[in-house]
């Protein structure tokens, strides 16, 4: 198994912490993993994102230029990287805020209205992007969703764990919300 | 298991050196290298190292020949525009035969360039960037665990040939994450009888220098020299193969661009092209001897050099290659990775 993916949306959104979070849950089951982030000057309010490498074997190239799963959460991003999903690959786009879909049919293309449900259900969208994972995972099972928690538990800073059960309920909501692959 | 993180090579990199017991850190920000600096200012208040953010790259490099003449291990980092303005002190360091660790994480150039990665620091960092006859050890890690183990290796390999050794690495793999399993502390201390701690009555003064105003003394400090580096080249060469045993065409790279061209040998393979992998971990000492075996075997085709830079490498395969085998060279410039696909393409065009 080699699961090529990448996050991108305006900085801010959390793309690389959720990516991030993603590649320490993998590595704790005993995965290979890489992730590797854009450094630009677009990490304040441009577009950001990171590459996520998760293995059962050693990964020969951090950097891929095609993936088996692309999460957008803005446009530009939705723009730059459509092209780029292998055929019979996961689009995850955020259906909020990007007011142009994605136009392929030889993908799996998943609408996510996390923006919407974060805000409005959820009331802080600043976890939206644990909802997206969430629906990652239920659709490409790459870690179980203990893991993540576990992962959020040894990642976050102590002053920050009594926002745990928000994030849990994120991750619940995003997986609620997509059927399996 | 060791002590196992998920951590950036440049992050992997700090801890190692502070595992390696370093005394001294003198560094100046620059992206792609800044993170270096920033977790050892974080770690510093729990260690007993000194670490100073100096002025500008000049004065890294002289703290750096100060400490290391006091026989400390001392460790300096930086980025590519940060190694040109180093170049005096890796002259008069090398000259002085002081042990120290400099890391390049390379960024694209030339001048002030991108801060996005790239490799066109090759000739600098083996042909000598200051001036003189001299040579430092380099090393081309290509994860974030090598970052770790090449710091610790470097630490030594200073000490022991008392030879400043350059850690080449570049903006990606000092970005990127990985598993790594950081190595124990060094608890032995390493005697440095030729270090300037202050004399003693029973021993002659010692002294740091680099300036021997007569020719017959700078004659005989340069023999010394070469002796050295003829020993290094001897027994340090260090390099990694894969699926070397049978190929047609084997493809050399180092850093980042290794780890790409490891996915170019498993795709050529796919399509029945016999491909293989030679990677350089010493840049200097360059795996001459093998690349010659392999350049004198029949079923050797050719070599393809890839690399993030207009083709520096390649010079030196062509020169150990010695005509033998045709030698290739691709990459791209500026910043950017080439891809797996835009490798192999080159490597069948090339073979028709």
């Amino acid at each position: 198994m080699l699961k090529e993916m990448i996050f991108s949306g305006f900085g801010g959104q959390g793309v690389l912490s959720m990516g991030k979070l993603l590649a320490y849950a993998a590595m704790k089951e005993g995965k290979e993993v890489s992730w590797m982030p854009s450094y630009g000057p677009e990490m304040r309010g441009g577009t950001a994102n990171c590459m996520v490498n998760i293995s059962d074997r050693q990964i020969s190239s951090p950097i891929v230029t095609e993936y088996d799963v692309v999460v957008v959460l803005n446009q530009p991003s939705l723009d730059k990287f459509e092209s780029r999903v292998k055929k019979g690959g996961t689009l995850i786009w955020e259906s909020t805020t990007i007011k142009n879909g994605p136009t392929r049919d030889d993908i799996h293309v998943v609408p996510l209205p996390a923006i919407d449900k974060a805000t409005n259900e959820l009331k802080n969208v600043k976890v939206m992007n644990m909802l997206v994972l969430g629906a990652l995972v239920k659709l490409e099972p790459v870690v179980n969703r203990e893991s993540l928690i576990t992962a959020l538990k040894d990642t976050l800073p102590k002053r920050y764990h009594n926002l745990i059960p928000l994030n849990e309920e994120a991750i619940e909501m995003g997986m609620s919300l997509v059927k399996d692959n | 298991m060791g002590d196992i993180k998920f951590m950036k090579g440049n992050e992997a990199l700090a801890e190692a050196a502070i595992r390696a017991g370093m005394q001294g850190y003198f560094g100046y920000p620059i992206t792609p290298q800044s993170e270096v600096v920033e977790y050892l200012a974080l770690q510093e208040p729990k260690h007993d190292f000194v670490l100073v953010q100096a002025e500008s790259e000049v004065a890294s490099i002289n703290m750096v020949y100060g400490a290391a003449g006091a026989g400390a291990r001392t460790m300096t980092t930086t980025s590519s525009p940060g190694f040109s303005l180093m170049q005096e002190g890796m002259s008069y360091i090398a000259c002085a035969e002081l042990p120290c660790v400099v890391v390049n994480v390379v960024r694209g150039g030339p001048g002030l360039g991108t801060i996005q990665p790239g490799q066109g620091d090759y000739f600098q960092a083996v042909k000598g960037g200051g001036h003189g006859d001299y040579r430092l050890i380099v090393l081309a890690p290509n994860s974030v665990q090598e970052m770790a183990d090449h710091t610790m290796l470097a630490f030594d390999l200073a000490d022991q040939y008392r030879n400043p050794v350059l850690i080449l690495s570049d903006g990606a793999i000092g970005q990127i994450m990985e598993k790594v399993e950081l190595p124990d502390p060094v608890t032995t201390k390493i005697e440095k009888p030729w270090a300037s701690t202050g004399k003693t009555p029973d021993r002659p003064r010692n002294v740091i220098t680099s300036l021997y105003i007569k020719p017959e003394d700078m004659e005989q400090k340069n023999i010394e020299l070469q002796a050295k580096y003829r020993k290094i080249e001897a027994s340090e060469v260090r390099f990694e193969e894969y699926l070397l045993d049978d190929a047609e065409v084997v493809i050399m790279a180092y850093g980042v661009t290794s780890r790409i061209c490891k996915k170019v040998v498993d795709l050529g393979r796919e399509k029945g092209v016999k491909m293989g992998l030679l990677r350089p971990i010493t840049l200097w000492p360059f795996p001459v001897e093998r690349v010659a075996q392999l350049a004198a075997q029949e079923r050797v085709r050719m070599f393809v050099t890839a690399e993030m830079n207009a083709g520096q490498m390649v010079e030196d395969v062509r020169l150990a290659a010695n005509g033998r085998k045709p030698v290739y060279s691709t990459g791209r410039m500026g910043g950017i990775l080439p891809t797996p696909e835009e490798i192999l393409d080159f490597s069948l065009q090339h073979m028709k």
